[in-house]
């Protein structure tokens, strides 16, 4: 970075000054939080509000269904990727603007929408799946698999670019493998980054999302057991946003570790 | 009642057999299932009346004053979240990527951005409950000073306080996008220039900024897209107050509050057809800057 010696002192200032005015906008909001989460007992800063929350069943049984919920989506998510992309690749190119089309999906119809959409088709026969809890699982599985879609294909995508799957297929067939053991035994292995990398983006996505899971499952998921805790007692409310931050720092951290060897550094956004 | 939408993959080209098929049929299928028929559906229900006759109706009462104004306050909201967002992003961008700050400047933005980009939602409605509300530290922390933002007129329960929360995930987010994008202006049309006698503002006009408006407003679009489906956020801040159109859609799933369930189908296809819109803009606009920004 030799720019540096030749950036002049007043633009170096300016620099430093966006950037102290871009910390600020990240960090006042949680650092108020965190002290906002720290005065359930008047007057002295505790971690009463922590322990109210974390000793509260609700709080598990909650974090416990939505990291169910991701893990869920991430295998779906994977199973339904991973074949698709490495076929499309090998066999199909020519499918390639179809299925690119279907991945932005998401970005046109956005949760809210697509939930509406999924409740309509779903709750009345032959599609009947909103009458059981079973059934309200699977739709919002569903519904996420399609939300982080997006990412996840493009992390598969781009991981089966770096390796020469024509080279790897041929040499497995020649050896004799079927498929099945060519998908699972050589590409799968070869794309662990990739999939891991889309793997965290979708805990971070779901473990938090309250769209969909208000309308399918209710205070059962996280999101919504956050939302409500947040309505009635606003410093255990607190307390779940610092948590939540803390989780979307671990998982994101994560994801860039992973993500930046596998992918050259691979960005996205998720569920608002 | 409702007829199942034909759905019929790409037919295969000569010469590949009906197997080779086989392998992508669980993505099309799914695909089917749970994209398209939901959005077939509401498409079809924006168009029919509770018989199940054609009817414009439906589409005629989004032409009413309070959902006019609902779909105008989400799209400013956007808009503004969008330009605010995508200018502030793409100054810290810049200061990060050229602006002379040490390596370590440009990682780090990088990293907070990838967090903040993805913290969103419910718990980001209570940091800001928190910080500005009022009971907020920074609200308190004004008032002691002498200035009372309630008293001249802020409140985080509206459009500014919407937008200023919104902020939160929309300039990382241009960060994240428009950092390579910067990063992948070569040097050597800044040095071609300057040997031209180009001055850093010619630079700027006649270079740097032609080859990078695609990926800025490419950039910004997004983020109006972003904004523009964002329900989790709005609803948790607001509780449901603010007039939006995702909130809208969300009481008409809850209940038919308008008694109408024509209407929640019209406001998803109006939903649809903006964002629509928007993507495709977005489609045309990253080819053209995928022809400079080749690595």
């Amino acid at each position: 970075m030799d720019q540096n010696q030749r950036a002049p002192l007043r633009q170096r200032l300016v620099s430093w000054f966006i950037l102290f005015l871009g910390g600020l906008y990240f960090f006042v909001p949680l650092i108020a939080t965190i002290d906002f989460s720290l005065r359930a007992r008047k007057g002295v800063l505790s971690a009463l509000a922590y322990q109210r929350v974390l000793s509260d069943p609700r709080f598990a049984s909650a974090f416990t269904f939505s990291l169910e919920m991701a893990l869920l989506t991430v295998v779906v998510g994977v199973i339904l990727v991973v074949p698709t992309a490495y076929w499309i690749r090998l066999r199909l190119p020519q499918l390639r603007p179809v299925v690119e089309f279907i991945t932005l999906m998401p970005f046109v119809v956005p949760a809210i929408v697509l939930v509406f959409g999924l409740i309509r088709v779903f709750s009345r026969p032959p599609l009947l799946l909103t009458n059981s809890f079973t059934g309200t699982q699977i739709l919002l599985v569903a519904g996420y698999v399609v939300l982080v879609l997006p990412y996840l294909y493009r992390a598969v995508d781009t991981g089966l670019q770096a390796i020469d799957i024509r080279t790897l297929t041929e040499a497995a067939q020649s050896l004799g493998a079927g498929w099945w053991v060519i998908i699972t035994q050589i590409i799968f292995p070869n794309l662990r980054s990739a999939i891991l990398s889309g793997a965290f983006l979708t805990i971070t996505i779901v473990m938090g999302e309250l769209t969909m899971a208000s309308f399918l499952v209710g205070l059962r998921a996280f999101g919504p057991y956050m939302s409500q805790v947040g309505q009635n007692r606003a410093y255990e409310g607190a307390a779940l946003a610092v948590i939540s931050f803390a989780l979307t720092w671990a998982f994101t951290m994560l994801f860039q570790f992973v993500g930046r060897r596998a992918l050259g550094g691979d960005q996205a956004f998720g569920a608002r | 009642m409702q007829p199942s939408p034909e759905f019929s993959p790409p037919r295969p080209r000569p010469g590949s057999g009906l197997m080779v098929w086989i392998g992508v049929a669980p993505f099309f299928i799914f695909a089917a299932l749970f994209m398209l028929l939901p959005s077939f559906s509401l498409l079809v229900g924006s168009f029919r009346d509770t018989q199940g006759h054609f009817t414009l109706d439906n589409i005629r009462s989004l032409f009413t004053p309070s959902i006019l104004s609902a779909y105008s306050i989400s799209i400013r909201i956007s808009l503004t979240t969008a330009l605010g967002g995508g200018l502030f992003g793409f100054l810290l961008a810049y200061a990060v990527t050229l602006g002379g700050l040490p390596r370590w400047a440009r990682d780090a933005l990088l990293t907070f951005s990838g967090v903040a980009s993805n913290f969103a939602g419910v718990p980001l409605a209570f940091a800001f409950v928190a910080t500005l509300g009022r009971l907020g530290m920074v609200t308190v922390l004004l008032k002691t000073l002498g200035v009372d933002i309630y008293e001249i007129g802020f409140n985080l329960y509206s459009f500014w306080g919407l937008s200023l929360t919104y902020m939160y995930f929309q300039f990382p987010l241009m960060v994240l996008i428009i950092a390579p994008a910067l990063e992948g202006l070569k040097r050597e049309w800044r040095e071609a220039a300057e040997n031209l006698g180009a001055s850093t503002w010619d630079y700027w006009r006649m270079v740097a900024l032609p080859i990078l408006t695609p990926s800025i407003l490419g950039a910004i679009i997004l983020l109006f897209g972003n904004a523009f489906g964002a329900y989790a956020t709005a609803l948790s801040l607001t509780g449901g107050l603010i007039n939006l159109i995702t909130i809208l859609i969300g009481a008409q799933i809850m209940g038919d509050v308008l008694y109408n369930p024509g209407l929640g189908y019209a406001l998803s296809f109006g939903m649809i057809v903006i964002m629509a819109i928007n993507m495709a803009i977005y489609y045309v606009l990253r080819r053209r800057s995928e022809r400079w920004l080749r690595r």
